[in-house]
C-alpha cells in the first residue's frame, strides 16, 4: 500500500483514537495530580423539622473564590498515587516494619483496598482466561464435528451467554445462588448445613465470580475457534490420517499449531477485559468479599453526592499501568512472531 | 419531641376547626423535571404534583434508587438536566457547597402560602429546601410470633438479640432477624443508627477529624455482629428490598427497616397471616442509652439553580401543591408521616413518632458525612465476616475516610 493511500485511511481512526482515548487519559492523569482546596469552615445554623442546630459549614462565597483563582484546586503531585487508599507506600512500609513475620504483613497488605482489589482482580484474570480458552476450543471442536443440520441451533444457544447483558446474567444467576433461591437452598440441602452461604464466604463468592466469567467470555473465544476451524488446511489432515494419526493427535500436531495465533489474539483480548471486571461484582452484590480496580473508581463517585474525582482519576490510571504490565509478555510474543514471519 | 406535639398540636386544631383548606394550585406551563428516589411515598408525592401540573407543561419525573448518584452531576450541567430534586438530610449540604441548589425565599414569600414553618428547611437563615414527610428506621415484630414464645416487645437492642436466640433455639425461626446490612451504603447506616444509639459523635467537635475509633465505635460494631449473627448468611447482600421479601416469606420474627416501607409490607399483597400478624415498634435503644439507635431523616425539595427562574418557579409551585396537599396525606396517610399540616397520624406513623418523641437525633446534615457514611459501608465488611477485629476496622474506616476527606479539602 502506499503511504498517502495508507494515511488517508488511517486517518479517521486516529482522530477518533486521539479525542476519544488519549485526550481523555491525559486529563484523567491531569486531574488525579491535583486535589481540592482547603474548604474554609464557619459555624452555621441549620434548621430541619427536628430542631435548629448550629453545624459546621463551608463558607461558600470563600470558596467559590478559591475555586475561582484556581480552578484544578491545589497541585498535590503524585500524593494520591501513594496515599492509603492507592498504593500505600507508607502504610506497606510501617506493616513491613512492625510486623514479626510475613503473616502479620500479608494481613496489613490485603487489608489496604488497593491490593485487595489487585488480588482479586489478578485471580479473576489469571483462572478466567486459560478456562475461556481451553473451554472455547473445546467447544468450537465439538460443535465443528456435529451434522450440518444441528450446527446452527448449537451455535446459537453456545453463543446465548454472550448476548445476554452481563448484568442481566449476573442478576438472574444472583437470585438462583441466594440462600433462598433454587441453587442456594440446594447446595444447602445436599451438604445438610442450613448456613452454608455461597454469597457470605469469600472464598465461594470468589468461584461464583469466576465461574460466571468462565460462563460469560467461553462463548466469545468459542466463536473465534470456530472461525479459525474453518481455515485450517485439509490436505496436512487428509495426510495425518494417511499415516494413522488418530483424532487426538491431529488436534495436537495439527490443528493447535494452526490455531495458536488466534489463541494469543483471545489471551490478549480475554485478559484486558477480565481486568476490567465489574458488572459481575455488582450484579451478585459482592463488594463485600470481592473488589477489582473497576470497582474501586466506582466506588470513589459514588459517596452519596460527593466524588471523588482525582482518586478515581488515580486508580484508572494505575488500572492502566496494571493492563500494560500484564499484556507485555503477550504483546512481546506477538511481536516477535510478526517479525519471525517477515 | 417537638415534631410529636407539633403534629399532634396541628391535628387538634384541624379537629377544633373542621375545616379544610386547599393550597390553590399552580396549574403552571413550562417544564418541570424532578429527580428523587423510589419508594411509594415519593410516587405518591410526585402524582400529587403532576395533577397540579397544567396540560401545557412538561412534566418529568426520573425516579431511581441511584438518585443520590445522579444528583451532583445532573444539577452541575447548565442547564441542569432537573429543575427540582428530592432529597433528604444528607444530600443538600454537599449541592450547596457547591452551589447547585437555590434560595427560595422569595418563592416561598409569593407562593407557600400552605406551608408550616417546621417544613422549610433553612440555612443560616435561608430557605434551601421545603421538607414533606418524615423518616426512620424502627422495629418491626410477628405479633403471633412473640406471643406463642412469650416475649414482650424488645424495647433495646440486647432485648432484640435474647428475643432472636429464644426464635432460633425453639426452632421456630433459623434466622429470626433482618435488617438491610449491604455492603455499602445500607451498612453504614446501621452503622450511624447503632453509633448515635451509643451516645457517639462521628466527628470530633468544629473539626473535620474522625471520632469513631474509640469504646462507643467498638461496642456499636459488636452488637452489629450479634445482630448479624441472626441474620440470614447473604446479609451482606440484603437491601431494604431484599430483607422485604424475607419477611413476607415468614421467615423473619424481628426487623429493623424503614418506616415509609412499612405500606407495601401491610398491603394487601402476600400471606394475609403474615401481614396481620405484622406489627410496628418503635425504634430500640441499645447499650442503656435513652435515645434510640436510629436516626431521624426528612424528604424534601429543592430548587437546581443552573435552570431559569419560570421554570424553579413552575417546579416550586406544583411541588408546594403536594407538600400542603391534605388531601394527599391523608389519603396516603399509611404511606408516609407526612409533615404536611392538617395530616392526622395513622397506626403506621407509630415508628416515626416514637422515634422523635424518644429524642432520636437527625440523620447529621454535615458536608464530610456521606465521605464517613462511604468508608463504613465498605470498611466495616471485613469485621462482620470475622476477618479482623473491631478496632482493626475501625482504624481502616477512619484511614480510608482521612484519605477521601483530604482529597476533597475537609480535612
Amino acid at each position: 500500500m502506499k503511504h498517502k493511500t495508507f494515511f488517508w485511511f488511517m486517518l479517521p481512526t486516529c482522530i477518533a483514537m486521539v479525542l476519544f482515548i488519549a485526550i481523555p487519559i491525559v486529563s484523567i492523569f491531569v486531574q488525579s495530580l491535583f486535589i481540592e482546596h482547603q474548604k474554609p469552615t464557619i459555624e452555621i445554623e441549620i434548621c430541619d423539622p427536628f430542631g435548629c442546630k448550629k453545624e459546621v459549614g463551608v463558607d461558600i462565597e470563600a470558596y467559590a473564590a478559591l475555586n475561582e483563582e484556581q480552578p484544578l484546586g491545589r497541585f498535590n503531585g503524585l500524593e494520591t498515587y501513594i496515599d492509603r487508599n492507592h498504593l500505600a507506600f507508607k502504610e506497606l512500609y510501617e506493616g513491613w516494619s512492625n510486623s514479626k513475620n510475613f503473616r502479620e504483613f500479608s494481613s496489613t497488605f490485603f487489608n489496604l483496598p488497593f491490593y485487595k482489589a489487585l488480588t482479586f482482580t489478578l485471580t479473576y484474570t489469571l483462572f478466567v482466561t486459560p478456562f475461556v480458552i481451553c473451554l472455547g476450543f473445546i467447544l468450537a471442536l465439538s460443535i465443528n464435528a456435529l451434522t450440518l443440520k444441528i450446527k446452527g441451533p448449537t451455535i446459537f444457544a453456545t453463543i446465548l451467554p454472550m448476548i445476554v447483558t452481563p448484568l442481566m446474567g449476573s442478576l438472574v444467576l444472583f437470585w438462583m445462588i441466594d440462600a433462598e433461591g433454587i441453587i442456594g437452598s440446594t447446595i444447602q440441602d445436599l451438604f445438610n448445613d442450613p448456613y452454608l452461604s455461597l454469597k457470605a464466604s469469600t472464598t465461594l463468592t470468589w468461584i461464583t465470580l469466576i465461574t460466571y466469567g468462565i460462563w460469560h467470555h467461553a462463548p466469545f473465544a468459542f466463536i473465534v475457534f470456530y472461525a479459525a476451524l474453518q481455515t485450517v488446511p485439509q490436505e496436512p489432515i487428509e495426510a495425518a490420517i494417511i499415516d494413522g494419526a488418530d483424532r487426538i493427535q491431529r488436534i495436537r500436531y495439527v490443528v493447535i499449531p494452526h490455531l495458536l495465533p488466534v489463541a494469543v489474539f483471545i489471551a490478549l483480548i480475554s485478559m484486558m477485559d477480565n481486568i476490567r471486571v465489574f458488572e459481575p461484582i455488582l450484579g451478585f452484590s459482592a463488594e463485600a468479599s470481592a473488589q477489582s480496580f473497576s470497582w474501586l473508581i466506582y466506588n470513589d463517585l459514588r459517596n452519596i453526592e460527593v466524588m471523588n474525582f482525582g482518586s478515581a482519576a488515580a486508580t484508572s490510571i494505575l488500572t492502566i499501568i496494571m493492563v500494560g504490565i500484564l499484556l507485555t509478555p503477550v504483546l512481546i510474543k506477538t511481536w516477535r512472531e510478526f517479525g519471525e514471519t517477515r | 419531641m417537638k415534631m410529636l406535639s407539633k403534629i399532634t398540636l396541628t391535628a387538634t386544631l384541624m379537629f377544633l376547626l373542621g375545616q379544610t383548606t386547599y393550597a390553590a394550585c399552580g396549574n403552571t406551563s413550562g417544564s418541570i423535571n424532578i429527580l428523587a428516589n423510589d419508594f411509594p411515598a415519593l410516587r405518591t408525592y410526585t402524582a400529587t404534583a403532576k395533577d397540579c401540573a397544567g396540560a401545557g407543561a412538561d412534566f418529568k419525573v426520573n425516579h431511581t434508587s441511584e438518585h443520590s448518584n445522579l444528583a451532583m452531576a445532573a444539577l452541575s450541567a447548565n442547564p441542569a438536566e432537573y429543575s427540582a430534586r428530592i432529597g433528604a438530610n444528607s444530600s443538600i449540604v454537599p449541592l450547596m457547597n457547591e452551589g447547585l441548589i437555590r434560595p427560595m425565599d422569595d418563592l416561598v414569600a409569593k407562593h407557600g402560602k400552605g406551608l408550616q414553618k417546621s417544613q422549610l428547611i433553612t440555612i443560616d437563615g435561608k430557605v434551601m429546601a421545603v421538607a414533606f414527610m418524615a423518616n426512620t428506621q424502627h422495629l418491626y415484630y410477628r405479633e403471633d410470633i412473640l406471643n406463642e414464645l412469650g416475649i414482650p416487645v424488645p424495647k433495646t437492642y440486647e432485648e432484640v438479640v435474647a428475643a432472636a436466640e429464644k426464635m432460633r433455639s425453639s426452632g421456630k425461626l433459623l434466622n429470626p432477624y433482618a435488617a438491610a446490612y449491604k455492603a455499602g451504603w445500607n451498612l453504614g447506616e446501621e452503622f450511624v443508627n447503632m453509633f448515635l444509639g451509643h451516645g457517639g459523635e462521628f466527628f470530633k467537635p468544629g473539626s473535620a477529624k474522625p471520632n469513631i475509633n474509640n469504646a462507643k465505635g467498638i461496642a456499636t460494631l459488636k452488637m452489629l455482629k450479634k445482630l448479624a449473627g441472626y441474620s440470614n448468611p447473604d446479609f451482606l447482600t440484603h437491601d431494604s428490598e431484599a430483607i422485604k421479601v424475607e419477611w413476607e416469606s415468614g421467615k423473619v420474627g424481628l426487623m429493623t427497616l424503614w418506616a415509609s416501607r412499612s405500606g407495601t409490607l401491610l398491603d394487601d399483597e402476600g400471606d394475609p397471616g403474615i401481614t396481620a400478624a405484622t406489627k410496628l415498634a418503635a425504634p430500640a435503644t441499645v447499650g442503656g442509652g435513652s435515645i434510640p439507635a436510629a436516626t431521624l431523616w426528612w424528604d424534601g425539595f429543592t430548587l437546581a439553580t443552573n435552570r431559569s427562574d419560570k421554570d424553579a418557579e413552575d417546579s416550586f409551585k406544583v411541588l408546594v401543591h403536594a407538600a400542603t396537599s391534605k388531601k394527599m396525606a391523608n389519603d396516603a396517610a399509611d404511606q408516609a408521616v407526612w409533615l404536611v399540616e392538617g395530616f392526622t397520624p395513622g397506626p403506621k406513623s407509630v415508628g416515626v413518632l416514637a422515634a422523635a418523641k424518644m429524642g432520636a437525633k437527625p440523620y447529621p446534615m454535615l458536608p464530610h458525612m456521606s465521605l464517613m457514611h462511604g468508608a463504613l459501608g465498605t470498611e466495616i465488611v471485613d469485621f462482620l465476616q470475622g476477618k479482623e477485629s473491631a478496632q482493626q476496622a475501625l482504624a481502616d474506616v477512619e484511614a480510608a475516610y482521612i484519605g477521601k476527606a483530604k482529597e476533597k479539602g475537609f480535612l
